[in-house]
């Protein structure tokens, strides 16, 4: 191995003839810097002993096992990353209307955002429902609203991602089924449905079922894909909400790709092969703010997921072995005040995605912290997409932060400090018994709470919130939602209810929930007949509820 | 044994984002407050029932779904309606400005917005110690 | 008057009462004076065991359970204060918030505030004025890890100790005190490996346990919280246990040892404060403890004197 003690040599002529005379008499701004995450970050990065064995086996090439340096040969020189903003509220009218706009605007896929009472299960006409229907995303009650929903949107020339988990199930089914009506046939389908039902159970909060019928339904969809829909994307393991609930960079890696281990397992247990599912595999990660710090974990996170799926899993079709994954940008750091210095924030956060070579990404608008946002402000996070595409220059070369010193180290200190957490949450027997014994609660909420006393302490700088604030704000527009959005839909689910066909309705709600009784028994061709029949997403997911119960939170303060 | 302020902290509707709920009921207990957390999903019933039970000073209630206008007032009418006026309601989470008048209107007493720094929410109970009944 | 609202069982006054009681307030012992007549109907189960073995799911399902058989249920939940900050989070009532909305179940969350034990120091006079509301079941929910906390035995008709299996060690640290803890002995978490381990590990220590004909065999169960299995068998359990101790005398001794256990802890309560109050004066202290740092006097010499000197002007009129 070549050494670099020249260099080091060197290094430390320099600390002591130059450095040291500028210290004595202008000390550095602290004593310690770390990253956001609090990983060392040395005062300069000089090269480590680094062999043509170590880039080969580290680094290699894009498109190659262990895929650090990207999971396509030719990543950006051959196709842009696929904008896409995440969209949704209010009815299925409106969303459709955003949807034709953001496409018109140069939206390369669709991203679809359900209100609380879709992601958890309930109709519009529920009593949980009150006050939140069509607030944080669209209501979807059944069949019918999902075909106003893609209206005029052909489905074999999109890709969707729908922000869908316990019930996901359903909503594949209503998507399938809108398809069918277009006449689109089933393997045409491109898209993703977020299906990741562990990461609610700790980070997201919108879980119906406990996690093993919940796992049996996850299974039952990468079966069902597999055979039926082979350009899907199953699930997205989610790393995105697990840093918004405020872990550190390294547990977000971490936390993600044990759950995606549990999924593995999960599917392996339900008899299926590796490289029948694995390819259908995708991932979703938060984009932070220190840069560098997140251009190095999603190189790690790609690295340390080939070596799972090889080494653990035996997988052996490289598409099983890569790391694909989705970016947003992290909503928990934009701020209300001033909410123009987010596009800037915005901007870092795209660059670090890109130059982590992400596969999809989300941007999100100024406005994030006020409420949903508004078109103008939309069409700026999705402009600041197309001039990092188109202006910038990133794009020219793959992995171009390839080589850095300090992305390197960091990236190998990343990948360090996961192994760690992997190891540990091996011994506690799994990530869903780390779940149950709190663990991965406990491990993120200190790191949120101290992140947080940094802000409040302003030991953490945010800028216009503890440092270079504003006192009086001008007022803001905002996006409202038509608080009579409920009375609206309880009244098309009553018109639905008189037009179907009641007794089909009913006798295939009946045979779902002897479907669920059995195990073995692959629900999805159940959830679509039911959802062909028109019966609405509470009625199949109270037929489950009555089925598997529901999932009690367990806090860990 | 010395009176001590208890507080709930809880969240109404199906939100599940508790990170801002959790940070707030810790600091409030390093604060030296007892802080009763029901955890998410809390129907407005229930929230009412258990800060009877709990004989809490304050009701902090954290939501980030924009169903605040519907669930906060009712809130404070069901401990209203069962005699619990004494009983402080607080909130917090995202909740656009031009809503906080009617808010109040409807007896939440205070709101905390995003980024509202922790010292805000002791010193308005601080504040307010002074109107405790017993 | 409060005492009266809370015999009628109106909620806010139970509530208050209770807080009356946590604050020590001036008129809490004309309240549990008022309210001691009607006490007496009410079980008082413990529910103790180490952080994580699942107590508040399981007190869940017993609550749910306890309902269907038409009882009224109350349930404190003690956690610990911060030594720091003298705050507290209360979490435990988030594993039973179903039951929020039910008229028959009332949930009250106990910091300890400083009160060493295992309970708050005011559990004692909450459960009074629970049993004088009426409820037929209090469950007293508390943190045991050992010989430390165990305060609970006092106050309960019986103590249900909850065990997990695969945490290590703290079999160990009770080996010691787990036959003289637990009345009922729950092993929770049942779907996981080791839990025929863990029983057959309590059946054995059990079996050096000295009986004699009033005692009653201490059963071992098996539950899971999650799967809600094995709470039926638990409270056929309970139910068996509680018939025997009331049979063969036991309950009753329990009780009148408890009755004899309060009034030794209130009156040495009241003899401590008039002491303190005695000793209030600053200067005093303080030269005290001026006189033995300085090895002037030695402690119990100068206590005692003093102690007599407080007995004499005590009896001045």
């Amino acid at each position: 191995m070549p050494e670099n003690k020249r260099i080091k040599d060197k290094m430390q002529e320099w600390q002591d003839k130059i450095l040291k005379k500028v210290l004595d008499k202008n000390p550095e701004r602290k004593d310690k810097f770390t990253t956001g995450s609090w990983l060392e970050m040395d005062r300069l990065s000089i090269p480590e002993s680094f062999s043509e064995e170590d880039y080969i086996e580290k680094l290699g090439f894009p498109g190659d096992y262990p895929f650090t340096r990207g999971v396509q040969p030719t990543m950006y020189r051959g196709r842009f990353w696929t904008m896409r903003q995440y969209a949704g509220f209010g009815t299925a009218e409106e969303s459709n209307k955003r949807y034709k706009y953001l496409l018109s605007q140069g939206q390369t896929g669709l991203s679809v955002a359900f209100d609380l009472p879709t992601q958890i299960g309930y109709d519009s006409d529920d009593s949980h429902s009150i006050g939140e229907v069509g607030k944080v995303g669209v209501a979807i009650d059944s069949l019918a609203d999902m075909e106003v929903l893609f209206e005029g949107i052909p489905l074999d020339q999109v890709s969707t991602s729908m922000t869908i988990n316990a019930p996901a199930s359903v909503l594949l089914a209503f998507y399938i089924a809108v398809a069918e009506k277009q006449g689109i046939p089933k393997n045409k389908l491109r898209g993703t449905i977020q299906n990741d039902i562990l990461k609610e159970y700790f980070a997201r909060g919108t879980y119906i079922f406990p996690p093993q019928p919940s796992l049996r339904l996850i299974t039952n969809i990468f079966a069902y894909c597999a055979a039926e829909v082979p350009n899907w994307n199953t699930i997205s393991i989610s790393g995105y909400h697990i840093r918004e609930a405020g872990s550190t960079a390294v547990q977000e890696v971490a936390f993600t790709l044990a759950d995606g281990i549990e999924y593995v397992k999960a599917a392996i247990a339900a008899g299926l092969s590796v490289d029948q599912f694995a390819g259908q595999l995708s991932f979703f990660f938060n984009a932070h703010n220190d840069l560098l710090e997140e251009i190095a974990k999603f190189r790690a996170a790609r690295r340390i997921w080939a070596k799972i799926m090889k080494d653990q899993f035996a997988a052996k079709n490289p598409k099983s072995m890569m790391l694909r994954f989705h970016t947003q940008t992290g909503g928990s750091t934009l701020t209300a005040q001033q909410p123009d210095n987010n596009i800037v924030r915005v901007t870092i956060q795209t660059l670090a995605a890109v130059l982590g070579g992400t596969q999809s990404l989300h941007t999100n608008s100024r406005d994030e912290a006020l409420g949903l946002p508004t078109e103008d402000a939309v069409q700026i996070a999705l402009r600041t997409q197309q001039i990092v595409a188109h202006e910038s220059g990133v794009v020219n070369s793959i992995d171009p932060l390839a080589g850095s010193y300090v992305i390197e180290s960091l990236t190998d200190k990343i990948e360090e400090e996961v192994w760690n957490y992997l190891h540990k949450i091996e011994q506690l027997g799994g990530m869903v018994r780390a779940i149950e014994n709190g663990y991965i609660q406990k491990e993120i909420q200190d790191a949120a709470y101290k992140y947080q006393q940094e802000v409040e302490s302003g030991e953490r700088v945010v800028v216009g919130v503890n440092r270079f604030t504003v006192k009086d704000e001008p007022p803001r527009e905002i996006l409202k939602v038509d608080p009579a959005l409920r009375k609206v839909q309880s009244e098309k689910i009553a018109r639905i209810k008189k037009q179907r066909d009641q007794a089909v309705v009913q006798d295939l709600l009946k045979k779902l929930g002897q479907a669920a009784k059995d195990e073995k028994t692959n629900l999805m061709p159940h959830i679509l007949e039911a959802a062909r029949a028109y019966a609405t997403l509470g009625e199949i997911c109270n037929v489950l509820r009555e089925q598997f119960g529901e999932y009690q939170e367990s806090i860990v303060l | 044994m010395k009176r001590k302020i208890r507080i709930l902290i809880a969240k109404p509707g199906l939100d599940g984002h508790d990170r801002g709920a959790k940070y707030i009921a810790r600091a409030l207990k390093d604060a030296g407050y007892e802080v009763i957390y029901t955890g998410i999903r809390q129907s407005p019933e229930a929230i009412a029932q258990s800060a009877i039970q709990e004989d809490v000073d304050f009701v902090g209630l954290s939501l980030l779904s924009g169903a605040h206008n519907e669930l906060f007032p009712e809130v404070v009418q069901r401990l209203r309606r069962q005699g619990a006026d004494n009983i402080i309601v607080f909130g917090g989470g995202v909740i656009p400005e031009e809503d906080i008048p009617q808010l109040e209107k409807q007896g939440v007493e205070a709101i905390f917005t995003p980024g509202t720094p922790i010292k805000d929410v002791i010193q308005f109970i601080t504040t307010n110690e002074i109107r405790l009944t017993h | 008057m409060l005492a009266n609202e809370v015999l009628e069982g109106k909620i806010r006054s139970i509530a208050r009462a209770i807080s009356w009681i946590e604050n020590d307030h001036e008129g809490k012992e004309e309240l549990i004076d008022a309210l001691y007549p009607h006490c007496g109907k009410a079980i008082v189960w413990g529910v103790t065991g180490p952080p994580g073995s699942g107590k508040s799911s399981l007190v869940d399902h017993l609550i749910y359970r306890l309902r269907e058989a038409g009882k009224k249920v109350a349930v404190i939940a003690v956690d610990p204060s911060s030594p720091f900050s003298g705050g507290a989070i209360l979490g435990d009532r988030v594993r039973m918030q179903r039951h929020a909305t039910d008229e028959g179940v009332f949930i009250r969350s106990m910091a300890s505030r400083g009160h060493l034990g295992g309970v708050a120091g005011g559990t004692a006079d909450a459960i009074k004025v629970l049993d004088a509301a009426g409820f037929d079941v209090i469950l007293i929910e508390t943190i045991g890890v050992g010989q430390t906390e165990i305060e609970v035995i006092e106050l309960a008709d019986l103590v249900l100790l909850v065990l997990v299996p695969g945490m290590g060690d703290e079999i160990q640290a009770l080996k010691a005190g787990v036959m003289e803890i637990g009345d009922i002995f729950v092993i929770n978490k049942s779907d996981r490996d080791e839990a025929d381990k863990l029983k057959a590990e309590v059946e054995y220590v059990l079996g050096f346990k000295a009986m004699d004909e009033h005692s009653a065999k201490n059963p071992v169960l098996m539950t899971s919280a999650k799967l809600n299995v094995g709470i039926d068998e638990l409270l056929d359990a309970v139910e068996t246990y509680l018939q025997t101790i009331l049979h063969n005398g036991r309950l009753e001794e329990k009780r009148r040892q408890r009755v004899a256990l309060e009034i030794k802890h209130i009156l040495a309560g009241k003899i401590e404060n008039e002491l303190q109050q005695f000793i209030q004066n600053d200067e005093r202290m303080d030269e005290w403890i001026q006189n033995v740092f300085n090895h002037k006097r030695s402690p119990y010499a100068l206590i005692n004197e003093n102690f007599k000197k407080f007995l004499e002007e005590y009896k001045k009129p």
